[in-house]
């Protein structure tokens, strides 16, 4: 698919929409349907829409291994983070009530927020890298 | 189905009817779940995974073309099916007021969730809240895959690791 000018076309415009589309999915999990598992397959399908498009390496050039790498574990990190922090305040784990904010019910709404994104930043990162491991040659 | 890239589509419009019927049902999240990650993703990375191997099933040359073992999956999953549609027998009607599952505990979330969490998506507020834990769990099943991709899947360089 490298020289499809209507494929490579159509992705460019799409990518950022699929994007922030995911991205509205996370922010909006409190609200309505979806959550950060959800919005993080749909960004991570983005990548690997780019990867499909551009090939491997050109995708591994805007969202490098180590980057990927790195992402994997800070989402999980975030999540459990997150809980120990509410350790710290004198709470259980993970109870967001307890969080250093002004009430307890903005502790519990951001606390939600923040472990929303920490799953999306790990599935989004693992499905690039389940996509980018599964599909490589064994030549290269 | 000798052909595994037609097996693959087969699968991914299996999902995509069965997130139709979670909608039906008005599990939102759910469909939206089984939409993403089982007619997306999971199409995706199958896809990939036949580009290691390759597309044809192999097929056996020796033995005749009548094979009994060919026909054990079917017999498995018709017992399966009968086994399912006997267990539905004993189920309450799909919206009944009185089953178990409307007078144990959702009534309580649907009271509670709101002003205890803060969140008027009561599936969020149980996922992120309430069992807060199995979705730590859940991330870290998740994550654990990724790693154990990267360890088992990934060409080392000799200077690396």
């Amino acid at each position: 698919m490298k020289d499809d000018v209507i494929i490579k076309t159509i992705t460019r415009i799409m990518l950022p929409f699929i994007q922030i589309f995911g991205l509205y999915v996370i922010a909006h999990g409190e609200l309505g349907p979806g959550g950060g598992f959800q919005g993080g397959v749909i960004i991570g399908s983005s990548i690997i829409l780019l990867a499909l498009v551009w090939g491997s390496a050109e995708a591994r050039d805007r969202f490098s291994q180590r980057f990927n790498d790195i992402l994997n574990s800070v989402g999980a990190l975030i999540y459990t983070g997150i809980g120990a922090v509410c350790v710290i305040f004198g709470g259980f784990f993970l109870e967001y009530g307890k969080l250093p904010f002004h009430s307890p019910e903005e502790g519990n709404h951001l606390g939600m927020f923040g472990i929303e994104i920490g799953v999306g930043i790990t599935v989004a990162a693992v499905m690039a890298t389940i996509f980018f491991e599964m599909s490589k040659k064994y030549d290269d | 189905m000798r052909d595994l890239f037609n097996s693959i589509i087969l699968l991914g419009a299996y999902s995509l009817i069965m997130a139709i019927e979670w909608t039906v049902l008005n599990a939102v999240d759910v469909a939206f779940t089984e939409a993403s990650v089982g007619a997306g993703i999971t199409t995706v990375i199958l896809m990939a995974a036949l580009s290691r191997v390759k597309r044809d099933e192999k097929i056996n040359i020796h033995g005749s073309r009548f094979q009994f073992s060919r026909f054990i999956p079917l017999l498995v999953v018709f017992f399966t099916m009968i086994l399912l549609i006997y267990g539905t027998m004993d189920m309450p009607f799909y919206g009944d007021p009185n089953a178990p599952s409307q007078t144990y505990l959702a009534p309580d979330y649907i009271e509670r969730s709101e002003h205890e969490t803060g969140s008027p998506n009561i599936v969020t507020a149980i996922l992120a809240s309430y069992r807060g834990y199995d979705t730590l769990g859940e991330t870290t099943v998740i994550f654990t895959a990724g790693v154990c991709l990267i360890l088992l899947l990934r060409v080392f360089k000799n200077n690396e690791r």
